[in-house]
């Protein structure tokens, strides 16, 4: 079955879907070029989803239920397997990105009082996204980058050696855009 | 490709290489402080003093000394600059005319680096790791010549028993006698798996070896496919580490296009082909059980053993799981024997280990040392010991490790000595703190980690780490008693014994380990019932 033949479920979407479906939606192409890439085969879940991810920035409910068709896999399972992994997101993010690394090296370092003072200048907490839809904050385990303790990584830009004080001025930057 | 073909390469790549090779890092932790744009402006001044005859620069991978960063090294002068911005890079190249350079020269024969010894780390940082050719030109791909053409796949299997090599990831099982294991399983279908989920915090040798030397590992895993009969091979990377994985395609895109990986490898009818697969961030999933089923596709969740992976592991074939490190010693013991391994280390730790000395120290990075050095030789000789205070404990094996005090720091580094001190090897972070860590908050630090990691799968783990969670909280917020502290461990004690996997058994080791050593600590949070009574009286709650 080729997945491109289920476009009831596509059109079912959320408006901002739906007014792309006019057009063909480029990225629902990316999907079918990756699974039609690995054969539709059902171990190739999770490369799917992190590509869905990137083009989606999120996994809404179509998308999942698109990858479940074309993989012949069912919905539960597609689900199971998007919300047992960190990086996988069902909640749409901020236009920007603020990553907090959390591992070891950084925490003794003062990592945690970077959070806060992102916290608290930002008025959200751990996973959230500010209202206006600009900034989220998140946490990373650990970036590997250890050497260069405190880490935070914005916008996918890994900063290092942070006070707390230069991580909120760079945040304080996006804020200012308009 | 063939013997002669190979050497080929290495020849000309030796002649084309010029003879001042100025090496600067563009790993991670480097390119976080804009190494990209030392190397560019790097070139760029080679190019404006017209020493492009004499002078080459290559963007190499990590050298180790990351809390210098970023660094400069210049071959054959053994010139090290530490610290080094944009700008100061016309200096460099400029004092090679007769100049002063600007940026802080570094000591290449510090004890952080003289102390050393490379195996593993060999060429990391001298070598551009997505060039295939200067891998060749230190000798690279011939390990797996001479195994295929010169031992037979049970031969390599006991030089690698012999040498005496261990799990890198942890655990500490023979290498051998896993290879050994698998290679006698029956069966045409079997599979090797590279386990790059570096997910304990604090550790980060593995990427540092997959963004250094890639071609090492990928060569290691093919002598290992050899070895077992296995002729397909996955390397599991965490989505954390995206430069390590590129490096990872462009060697395997460059070994196949020199028939080094793929069919007929050096025309012998030995096949290997190599896939990555990326994680999605999961710290379970570097339990060898629960990777396989996310490299299925599936969620993470371990599976009870046995069977063990070796007998039924990927696709329900047997399955050779070995770690990103232990994968990248065995070309240098196939190329220099198995005793020459064993020489190096201790009597049941052999060889070398690479470790993250990070955390509260003067001279962090990353070191490659022989087991059986000494803690105090580590944090103190090579470290430099704690900037401002004293270090107060050291903490090895990540969130199943422990915390090994001051008055331990005489404890050798192996695999048994630091189990017996209640900590473990790990994968190799080693996080040193000094007197202002607090550590029943690295013990809660560590707990939130492994509640959040718990896959959920069996209760022990999934409900023990949260109640332990809460009982540390409890303590920090001066709320718990005497009694509080001893139900906390008994919970530690059956959350050990009791988990499925090893996420579970050694969550509790932090807390253990800290109650052992620091128990002070603790006591001087508990309060008396009498004293929450009256707080609860004081709120008008009935206790």
């Amino acid at each position: 079955m080729s997945p491109t033949a289920i476009p009831s479920t596509v059109e079912s979407a959320t408006p901002a879907v739906k007014e792309k479906s006019a057009k063909p939606d480029l990225r629902f192409k990316r999907l079918d070029i990756t699974m039609k890439r690995h054969q539709y085969q059902p171990d190739a879940l999770i490369e799917v989803l992190h590509v869905a991810q990137e083009a989606f920035g999120f996994l809404e409910e179509d998308v999942l239920d698109y990858v479940a068709h074309g993989l012949k896999l069912p919905l539960s399972k597609v689900y199971g397997v998007a919300t047992f992994y960190h990086l996988f997101s069902l909640k749409p993010s901020g236009a920007h990105t603020c990553v907090v690394c959390m591992g070891t090296a950084c925490y003794v370092k003062g990592g945690d009082k970077v959070l806060e003072k992102l916290q608290e200048e930002l008025g959200i907490e751990l996973g959230e996204t500010t209202p206006d839809g600009k900034v989220s904050l998140m946490a990373a385990r650990c970036l590997g980058a250890c050497g260069i303790a405190p880490a935070v990584v914005f916008d996918g830009t890994v900063g290092g050696k942070l006070t707390p004080e230069e991580a909120v001025a760079k945040v304080k930057i996006w804020a200012g855009e308009s | 490709m063939d013997l002669q073909e190979l050497r080929e390469i290495a020849r000309e790549e030796k002649a084309r290489q010029k003879p001042v090779r100025v090496h600067c890092c563009t790993s991670t932790g480097c390119r976080a402080a804009d190494a990209m744009g030392i190397y560019g402006n790097l070139q760029a001044a080679v190019k404006e003093h017209h020493l492009e005859d004499r002078v080459e620069v290559i963007g190499v991978g990590c050298m180790g000394f990351c809390g210098r960063g970023p660094l400069v090294q210049i071959d054959p002068d053994d010139l090290l600059y530490e610290e080094v911005v944009p700008d100061q890079a016309t200096s460099i190249i400029e004092a090679m005319n007769g100049g002063t350079a600007q940026p802080i020269l570094g000591d290449s024969q510090h004890p952080f680096f003289a102390r050393q010894t490379r195996v593993v780390r060999e060429y990391s940082g001298k070598i551009d790791p997505e060039r295939i050719e200067e891998y060749i030109a230190v000798g690279g791909y011939e390990s797996l010549h001479k195994a295929i053409y010169e031992m037979t796949p049970a031969a390599v299997v006991e030089q690698i028993s012999k040498s005496g090599l261990r799990g890198r990831g942890g655990g500490g099982y023979p290498t051998g006698l896993k290879w050994a294991t698998v290679a006698k399983m029956p069966g045409d279908q079997k599979y090797i798996i590279c386990n790059g989920d570096e997910g304990d915090p604090g550790a980060f040798m593995d990427r540092s070896i997959l963004e250094s030397d890639p071609h090492l590992v990928l060569e290691g895993m093919a002598i290992a496919g050899y070895a077992v009969g296995a002729n397909h091979g996955y390397i599991y990377v965490r989505a954390e580490y995206p430069l390590a994985i590129a490096r990872l395609q462009k060697g395997i895109q460059q070994a196949k296009k020199y028939g080094l990986l793929g069919s007929q490898i050096f025309d012998s009818p030995f096949d290997f082909k190599i896939d990555i697969r990326i994680g999605a961030g999961a710290f379970v999933c570097g339990e060898e059980t629960a990777l396989i089923q996310s490299i299925e596709g599936g969620r993470g969740n371990p599976v009870p053993r046995p069977p063990y992976p070796a007998e039924k592991g990927l696709y329900e074939c047997p399955t050779l799981i070995n770690n990103v490190e232990t994968l990248a010693n065995i070309t240098a013991i196939i190329r220099n024997g198995a005793d020459w391994y064993a020489s190096i280390g201790t009597e049941n730790s052999k060889g070398t280990k690479i470790f993250a000395l990070t955390g509260k120290i003067r001279n962090n990075g990353l070191i490659e040392v022989p087991m059986g050095i000494t803690l105090r030789e580590i944090v103190e000789d090579m470290g430099g010991g704690v900037p401002d205070g004293e270090v107060k404990a050291v903490q090895t094996g990540g969130p199943s490790g422990g915390c090994i005090p001051k008055s331990m720091l005489d404890t050798p580094v192996d695999y048994d000595s630091l189990r017996q001190v209640g900590s473990m090897m790990g994968s190799g972070g080693m996080v040193v703190m000094d007197d202002s860590t607090s550590m029943v908050g690295i013990a809660q630090f560590y707990m939130e980690f492994c509640r959040g990691e718990t896959c959920g799968k069996c209760v022990p783990c999934r409900t023990g780490t949260v109640q332990l969670y809460a009982m540390l909280s409890k303590i920090l917020k001066r709320q718990a008693t005497r009694d509080d502290l001893a139900k906390m461990e008994a919970l530690c004690e059956m959350v050990r014994d009791t988990s499925l996997c090893g996420l579970g058994q050694t969550a509790p080791n932090p807390v253990l380990s800290t109650l052992k050593y620091f128990r002070e600590e603790y006591e001087a949070l508990l309060v008396e019932p009498e004293y929450l009574n009256g707080q609860a009286a004081l709120h008008g709650v009935s206790a």
